[in-house]
């Protein structure tokens, strides 16, 4: 299972959001996709997620151009998170994490013991289980949020493409978001995700690929990839670096680049 | 509460199970009562034994040029109603939508209004409706070709309320050009809806329509659940919008068209029913399209057997007793939904 996109570009009227943006990520891998406000990192998830096509180059799965593979293969195999849209009807949680079942099965077949056996185990990973009656006007952002990647972790595809999937999330279920996805890839899938906290990026993707006006400046190891010049040259900040007693490398994001230390800090 | 998923499934499709058998009954009986319901007394297994056995006498010939016709039109139109409103709510995600947000229904009334002006309807008895179907088969490309550009659904209502708008102004202009106040005022009745003196070629003529019509609304019944969670999230689930949008309008021009053509405009029933449905069978829009079709269809039958009971003579226009029945409703569903906001 590889998804790529080979020297996309994507243009609205006069203005290219994606220009010669070539990217490729395979099974087992949770890239990050970081980059400032409007770089085009949604764009280009959308692009991968086969909802637009690219404006020139292609986008291909396993080798084969994306628009060729049929909606409900492409459906089953690549499985994506959004959820600016939220949640139209206040239906129950259960019923809302089932809907990832329906590329499973199109017509009026109802539900087997296949989807039933997927939608528990996406709500138990998501921790959403207890809420399976509470329906949609009731939950809390962050309750929203896991039962929306619940819906998309039932599709139990190959490939999860993820729209900030931490945005609303309490620290510890940010945590909790971001090592599951982590564990989602262990078990085989890839998963790329967009993602606006550079620690917690840096700290649990296996890559990071930054996007910066609509070109892709680095795609490499975390630490590789956010280097300082990069941080000042794309985000326009400085960090701080370090290392956890328990091994792990962190950065921190901790001032305007532009500015010294002493005037921002609080 | 971590309430093992068994029991959870079994509430929620218990009330399914028997809702639309029982809808089916409840519509069957008000049929059966709306044949049974009339001005002049009437022996309606007479009338039917005699109609068997192919005897033109007077009751036979008023239970299927009079009492057959008008009952078929109540359910007929009811239902597609109901389901054409339960469709358009799920579709644009919108509690208040209902089957003439796309303009269909007034562009439908203005095909009917213009036959009328035109004086075409006195030399064929089909002729209305049949100008209220071209209206509709009109607004339905119409929106078709303005919504062709993007998948949006923002798009479509806007064509829908423009469409709306012009079709409203240019049946004001044939009443305002109206050759003399009488024909006005039959414009203006026939306007209000109501089902009373159809024929079975009415019946005829829009029940294949509005089979279509439904049959491609009810196949949108998986994409509609699957948009309640935003376009994004339908297309990756592997729903062709386009080809999504494309039944919608064409279904829902189909049966609420030509609904409009033989009834004239009944309002409120699409926008109420599915409001009464959905407490019983959950907020999924999928599992409101059959018992709201069903119910539409009891509820217009209802309010056409009210209008005959009334003792105003003539009997009240049906589109008037549905509008002061559902107006009230919808006040009372906003300030509950208010209530609970």
């Amino acid at each position: 299972m590889r998804l790529a996109v080979e020297q996309a570009v994507f243009c609205v009227g006069t203005r290219t959001i994606l220009d010669a943006v070539t990217l490729g990520v395979g099974a087992g891998e949770f890239v990050g996709l970081v980059g400032p406000n409007g770089a085009g990192k949604t764009t280009l998830l959308r692009l991968l997620a086969g909802l637009i096509a690219p404006s020139a180059g292609r986008v291909t799965l396993d080798g084969r151009p994306l628009g060729s593979v049929s909606r409900d293969e492409r459906a089953r195999r690549v499985a994506a998170f959004f959820q600016g849209a939220g949640i139209g009807w206040p239906m129950r949680v259960r019923e809302i994490v089932a809907l990832g079942r329906l590329p499973h099965h199109r017509a009026f077949a109802a539900e087997d013991a296949v989807d039933r056996a997927a939608i528990a185990r996406a709500m138990d990973l998501t921790d959403t289980t207890h809420l399976a009656d509470r329906t949609e006007p009731t939950l809390a952002s962050g309750e929203r949020m896991r039962v929306l990647l619940a819906r998309a972790l039932a599709v139990e595809s190959e490939m999860l493409l993820a729209d900030e999937p931490i945005t609303a999330l309490d620290p510890a279920h940010q945590l909790d978001a971001m090592a599951l996805l982590r564990r989602v890839s262990r078990d085989g899938a890839g998963v790329i995700a967009v993602l606006h906290d550079l620690t917690l990026a840096a700290r649990y993707c296996d890559r990071l690929v930054v996007l910066s006006e609509g070109r892709i400046v680095a795609d490499a190891q975390p630490t590789a990839a956010l280097d300082d010049s990069l941080l000042h040259a794309v985000f326009g900040v400085s960090a701080q670096r370090g290392t956890h007693a328990d091994g792990g490398a962190y950065i921190l994001p901790w001032a305007r680049s532009q500015r010294t230390l002493g005037e921002t800090r609080p | 509460m971590n309430a093992p998923l068994s029991p959870t499934l079994a509430r929620q499709t218990r009330p399914n199970r028997w809702l639309v058998p029982t809808l089916v009954l409840v519509v069957a009986a008000l049929t059966t009562a709306s044949i049974a319901i009339g001005y002049a007394a009437f022996d309606v297994p007479a009338a039917f034994g005699d109609w068997l056995a192919g005897r033109a006498t007077l009751p036979a010939l008023v239970l299927w040029e009079l009492r057959i016709p008008r009952a078929l039109l109540g359910a007929l139109v009811g239902c597609s109603l109901g389901l054409t409103g339960a469709v358009m709510q799920g579709y644009l995600r919108n509690p208040l939508a209902d089957p003439g947000i796309l303009g269909i229904s007034s562009a439908a009334a203005l095909g009917a209004v213009a036959v009328f002006y035109g004086g075409l309807a006195g030399s064929l008895s089909l002729a209305l409706p049949l100008g209220g179907i071209a209206g509709a088969a009109g607004a339905a490309l119409a929106i078709n070709l303005l919504a062709a550009r993007g998948t949006g659904t923002l798009g479509l209502i806007l064509a829908g309320v423009g469409l709306s708008s012009l079709a409203g102004a240019l049946t004001a202009l044939v009443l305002n050009l109206a050759p003399n106040p009488y024909a006005a005022l039959e414009i203006v009745f026939w306007l209000m809806g109501s089902l009373a003196d159809r024929s079975m070629d009415h019946v005829w003529l829009c029940l294949p329509l509005m089979a279509l019509g439904w049959v491609m609304m009810l196949s949108t019944g998986r994409a509609l659940d699957a948009l309640s969670l935003g376009e994004d999230t339908a297309a990756s689930l592997g729903f062709d919008l386009v080809s999504v949008r494309l039944r919608i309008v064409t279904g829902a021009a189909l049966a609420v068209g030509s609904g409009v053509a033989v009834s004239g405009a009944i309002g409120f029933v699409g926008l109420v029913v599915p409001h009464l449905v959905r407490p019983l069978v959950g907020a999924r829009p999928s599992a409101s399209l059959l018992p709201s079709g069903l119910a539409g269809a009891a509820l217009v039958l209802g309010a056409d057997i009210l209008v005959r009971l009334l003792p105003t003579r003539p009997e009240l226009k049906l589109g008037v007793v549905t509008a002061l029945v559902g107006a009230p409703f919808l006040i009372g569903l906003l300030f509950h939904h208010r209530g609970r906001g």
